[in-house]
């Protein structure tokens, strides 16, 4: 009961500081900011119930937030062009026609559709080929990573049909809204810090529901669970399809608050920035991820503009820190604080 | 009907030339308390590794009329063989009530899964009556002693509608209050189901055995009552050591 509580509160405080607080103090430029750390608190969510309550350690979510962010900016290229119009990079770079590939997401409603389907279907592919051979831990993780790194390869080649290492800007309008105008900015932001909402409430049925129970268990005694008449695989594939499903929407959200998208988003080095605010937010609890995630990228932000060459290693400090001494991040200590409390 | 019978005719498990099961033919019908005793590296684990899909076999062992060798680990829990293992595993991090849950939920549907436990089900409320867990329902299993934690793991077996009841060395490393519990359990469980027990004790296998399949080096010695067994020079030869004990 008291658990319940304390995920209400926690969504009550959630709300009330993005969607009352952060709009009416910070500058436009700083609330944008925060959209974009807001996307990677989506992402993180999807890596806590994966990694956290799952035991898998993706290091790769870079691959199905790409995925989403790609559609997305395909159709917002798209859209920009103008009916059967070509996006302006093509005319540059290509043959000036536009691929038969990227002609579906001249459909918003497609893009929607694809935004989430896409890394899902991606997802259920890997995992159903992944856990059913019983890879897990360790190899589980390289070959997360070693996809994300194929990944980036793949899109920095494909120079004519999805811009290369430049990957895809300059976008003016997000269905029908022009870009430039703030208001509309405001809005993004909206939307992304409610979708954040939406993504925790999801988390938080599954964390609570039999199922939460089952990728617990699956995570602590894959064997057991198999024992019981289970096939682990199965659930495995489920937090995972769930966690890239997540990954795409932000991924989507991404691209018109930051206005680009291109490889060095998506490859080995975010994909491992994602987990950081994980570890450090505590991966197994509900909010944990997405605070760390928010706190993390701030952090970066502000200490890399004062002290450019330190953040990478105050980081990787932290990280290390984390995972040596506290297995379920700083939410730990506040744990640790309420049971000296009960204990006294 | 009475198919409720586990029936191995000649089941082999070789690993890389070496024969750990080497031709184990037997039948345990329902109802009876088998023990399944040998010395150390006998292959009575590796016997119920292969009847429940974790080591490969040849041969055959049915249950009822199905067979078992050859199909998978879960499918295998599904048609109604259960297993514990030597070293009890239960799920630490989870309840008592949550550990029995999960064991009682492997044919729940997607959106049964997808909700919250709203109450405790009929079988689980039974199986923490039959174990006798009742008053730790709601302690994570990972602080129980060892003696619960391996009730606990007969109780998952109960809700999960294991027909047949595989133990490994179920009562190693407990009192002796709780041996004589857990024989008691066993007993009142067995009556309907088919149980194996795998064990090293003679005591507790005099106290509670209906019926004894002694094997060694991968072949079944000797079967029987246990007077019987006791009776067999054979066993007495290889519980040499131990002699003076089985003869006791
Ligand atoms: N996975 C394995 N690979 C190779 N040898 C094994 C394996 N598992 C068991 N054995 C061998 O098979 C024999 C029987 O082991 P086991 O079934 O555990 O005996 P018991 O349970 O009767 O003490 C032992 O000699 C053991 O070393
Ligand atoms: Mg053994």
């Amino acid at each position: 009961m008291r658990r319940e509580l304390g995920a209400l509160i926690g969504f009550a405080v959630g709300a009330l500081a993005l969607l009352v607080l952060a709009p009416a103090l910070l500058s436009d430029f700083r609330l944008s900011l925060l959209g974009k750390f807001v996307c990677y608190a989506i992402v993180a969510v999807g890596i806590g119930l994966a990694w956290g309550r799952g035991g898998m350690l993706t290091l790769g979510q870079g691959v199905f937030f790409g995925l989403g962010a790609y559609v997305m900016a395909m159709h917002l290229k798209l859209a920009d062009a103008g009916p059967s119009g070509v996006p302006d990079f093509m005319k540059l770079y290509g043959s000036g026609e536009v691929p038969g590939w990227w002609e579906p997401f001249r459909s918003p409603v497609v893009t929607v559709i694809g935004v989430i389907a896409i890394p899902s279907l991606v997802a259920l592919g890997l995992g159903a080929a992944v856990f059913r051979r019983r890879v897990r831990g360790a190899y589980f993780a390289i070959l997360s990573q070693a996809l994300a790194a194929a990944f980036a390869i793949l899109l920095v080649g494909q120079h004519a049909t999805i811009g290369g290492t430049n990957g895809l800007n300059g976008f003016r309008s997000f269905f029908g809204f022009a870009l430039y105008d703030p208001v509309n900015k405001r809005m993004l932001f909206y939307i992304a810090a409610s979708t954040l909402l939406v993504v925790l409430a999801i988390a938080w049925q599954l964390y609570r529901s039999r199922f939460g129970e089952l990728l617990m268990a699956v995570r602590d005694q894959e064997e057991r669970v198999r024992f019981l008449g289970y096939d682990p695989a199965n659930i495995k594939i489920v937090a995972y399809v769930v966690a890239a499903a997540m990954a795409g929407v932000a991924g989507a959200l991404f691209v018109p608050i930051v206005g680009i998208i291109s490889p060095a988003s998506v490859g080995v080095v975010p994909s491992i920035a994602f987990l950081i605010g994980v570890a450090i937010g505590g991966r197994s609890t509900l909010f944990g991820p997405a605070v760390g995630a928010i706190v993390v990228a701030w952090a970066q932000t502000t200490l890399s503009e004062s002290f450019p060459s330190f953040w990478i290693y105050f980081q990787g400090a932290l990280f290390l820190l984390v995972v040596a001494f506290l297995p379920s991040g700083l939410s730990t200590v506040a744990s640790l604080r309420r049971r000296t409390r009960e204990a006294t | 009907m009475n198919a409720d019978y586990l029936e191995l005719s000649d089941v082999r498990v070789t690993f890389d030339g070496f024969v750990a099961v080497d031709g184990v033919t037997m039948t345990v019908p329902r109802g009876d308390l088998r023990f399944l005793i040998g010395p150390n590296g006998a292959g009575k684990t590796t016997l119920v590794d292969a009847i429940t899909g974790l080591a490969p076999a040849t041969g055959s062992a049915l249950f009822g009329r199905t067979e078992l060798l050859g199909r998978k680990v879960h499918r295998i829990v599904r048609l109604g063989i259960g297993r514990t293992f030597q070293t009890a595993t239960v799920f630490e991090n989870l309840t008592v009530l949550q550990n029995l849950d999960i064991a009682a939920g492997a044919g729940r549907g997607p959106l049964t899964l997808l909700r919250r436990r709203s109450s405790v089900p009929a079988e689980v409320e039974e199986a923490l009556e039959t174990v006798g867990l009742v008053d730790v329902r709601d302690k994570p299993a990972g602080v129980l002693p060892h003696g619960q934690k391996q009730w606990l793991e007969i109780g998952m077996l109960i809700v999960q509608n294991a027909r047949v009841l595989l133990l490994d060395e179920p009562v190693a490393g407990m009192s002796a209050q709780e041996r004589a519990d857990t024989g008691e359990l066993l007993r009142r469980i067995g009556a309907e189901r088919t149980v194996v027990v795998v064990e090293h004790d003679m005591d507790f296998m005099r106290c509670f055995a209906d019926s004894v399949t002694v094997l060694h080096a991968g072949k079944v010695l000797s079967e029987g009552t246990v007077a019987q067994v006791q009776a067999d020079p054979r066993v007495q030869e290889v519980y040499l050591g131990t002699a003076a004990e089985v003869g006791a």
